[in-house]
């Protein structure tokens, strides 16, 4: 495996550009994402509709994200024909993107959950579980897109963690509910709106996982999809080279 | 058999993955070479595998066209040259003294940059080999002739120019008449010299498709300044730089996850 701390500047600048430039909008998608998902929680958190309509409206903005980015990587394997740590790299942020994609579409998930919550109560019946879950997979989703960007493969599949942490909240979470519904039957129709909501949250948390993976996969060349968790750890130690 | 009748083995095989000891046909031995005590080649091992396409690429100078004329001891034509090691073809050393070198060349031929057909038809030419052998018989020459030509993908653009002179076919076809002179003696090995780079990309495609079919057939070594022929074209590629080899693996590893960092820059353009 090739030794990449990051890589020498190209011979062709125009390609390094290129190269630069496709990284950086991955990465500035990223930051659109995060901001959802963000804004979906703090809807949740106030379950405010009107700022839920706002993020369901965003949606497309990251939708032609993903498009564009999409050309331009498609642009460069055309063009230039990339090898080795540059072709990892474009086919990585082209499922980068695919999995950003998604997270959006939670947030407007979380968010569309939001509007038929406001329709009944006037607070999330999960809390203060979906605001401990948020932080765990916003965290995930941070810290893989700043693993792919320093290109840190050792933190990417520490992130793997972060699995175990959201399994272990999403149960309080669930338990909460049940109990809840148990109680006052009456709040079942916003409990079970709750739990769609707590859903996609888990899932941002699952692609934050796969953009872990695909940083491990640009660094160190090694695709650990699809992996248990234990067989990462292991592996753990010997990215420390 | 696995679930839904697929063929995951066979899914997840690579064309080739590292060259068993029973599939070697050149093997190279701590070979080392130099010109008037100026060193082309240093300590070089590897195993080039049979009826494969193997590459070698790296920087001008680095030795590569050196190592790829040691298979059939071109080099022994330069003044001064010395060459240690050994290089074994189907495990013997074809340096032994015993060994008769126009014999090796007919079982390893080689092909050059620049297309070199001799001034006469096109199907002296190819008979030339033959005819140098001894072979004077009409029908058995004709049909050596049409079967090399069609090996090469030539036939079908020439058979009613074969009284021709060869000088009058295009850049792309005199390539590959070379090539049909080459194989018309059925060798063992052919060796490509950046057999490609005088050629538009057509000619360029059709060479590259000619050597995907010839290596049924023969074990075939290519020199090329072209990365991205050497993607296509190998199965096997050797990087090299001021005469050592870096790095020799499959090249569909080679080209996606290289183990050295000297190979990244080279295949990726950060050399220099």
């Amino acid at each position: 495996m090739a030794e990449t701390s990051g890589p020498r500047a190209h011979i062709s600048g125009q390609f390094n550009a290129e190269l630069e430039a496709a990284t950086s909008h991955m990465l500035e998608m990223g930051g659109a994402v995060e901001r959802q998902v963000l804004a979906a929680v703090d809807a949740l958190e106030s379950v405010d509709s009107g700022e839920a309509q706002v993020i369901i409206d965003s949606d497309a903005t990251i939708n032609a994200m993903e498009i564009a980015i999409d050309n331009e990587c498609s642009r460069i394997l055309a063009r230039r024909q990339p090898a080795a740590g540059d072709l990892r790299l474009v086919l990585a942020i082209t499922k980068v993107i695919i999995d950003l994609e998604r997270i959006g579409d939670e947030s407007s998930r979380i968010a569309r959950q939001v509007i038929a919550l406001s329709e009944t109560v006037d607070a999330d019946p999960a809390r203060p579980w979906s605001r401990e879950i948020a932080a765990t997979v916003i965290e995930m989703l941070r810290s893989a897109l700043d693993a792919f960007a320093r290109r840190d493969a050792t933190a990417a599949l520490a992130i793997a963690r972060g699995d175990e942490t959201i399994d272990q909240q999403m149960d309080a979470a669930m338990q909460l509910l049940i109990d809840k519904m148990q109680q006052q039957p009456a709040s079942a129709p916003s409990c079970v709106t709750a739990m769609w909501a707590l859903r996609s949250l888990e899932r941002v948390g699952d692609h934050a996982r796969n953009i872990a993976e695909y940083a491990i996969y640009m660094v160190e060349g090694v695709d650990v999809r699809h992996t248990e968790l234990e067989t990462l750890l292991d592996w753990l130690p010997q990215t420390d080279r | 058999m696995s679930t839904y009748g697929i063929d995951l083995e066979a899914l997840q095989r690579r064309p080739i993955d590292s060259v068993e000891a029973e599939d070697v046909a050149i093997s190279v031995e701590d070979l080392s070479l130099s010109y008037g005590g100026t060193a082309a080649l240093r300590d070089i091992n590897l195993n080039v595998p049979r009826r494969r396409v193997t590459a070698f690429i790296g920087p001008s100078g680095c030795g590569k066209t050196s190592l790829l004329r040691s298979f059939n001891r071109m080099n022994d034509l330069v003044n001064g040259c010395r060459l240690n090691g050994r290089v074994l073809l189907e495990g013997r050393d074809i340096y032994a003294p015993e060994v008769d070198v126009s014999q090796l060349r007919r079982r390893v031929g080689m092909v050059f940059q620049k297309p070199n057909p001799f001034p006469m038809s096109v199907y002296e030419n190819v008979a030339y080999g033959l005819r140098i052998q001894g072979m004077n018989k009409r029908r058995k020459l004709d049909e050596i002739v049409e079967r090399s030509l069609r090996s090469a993908a030539l036939w079908d653009e020439i058979k009613d120019r074969l009284q021709e002179n060869a000088l009058g076919l295009s850049g792309g076809q005199q390539q590959r008449l070379v090539i049909a002179r080459t194989i018309a003696v059925e060798p063992e090995v052919v060796l490509l010299d950046e057999p490609a780079s005088s050629l538009d990309p057509i000619s360029t495609l059709k060479i590259e498709e000619l050597i995907y079919e010839l290596k049924s057939s023969y074990t075939i070594v290519i020199v090329t300044h072209n990365m991205q022929q050497a993607a296509r074209v190998s199965d096997m590629t050797a990087f090299m730089n001021l005469g050592r080899l870096v790095e020799y693996d499959s090249t569909d590893r080679l080209f996606t996850n290289p183990r050295q960092q000297q190979t990244e820059d080279y295949i990726t353009g950060r050399y220099g």
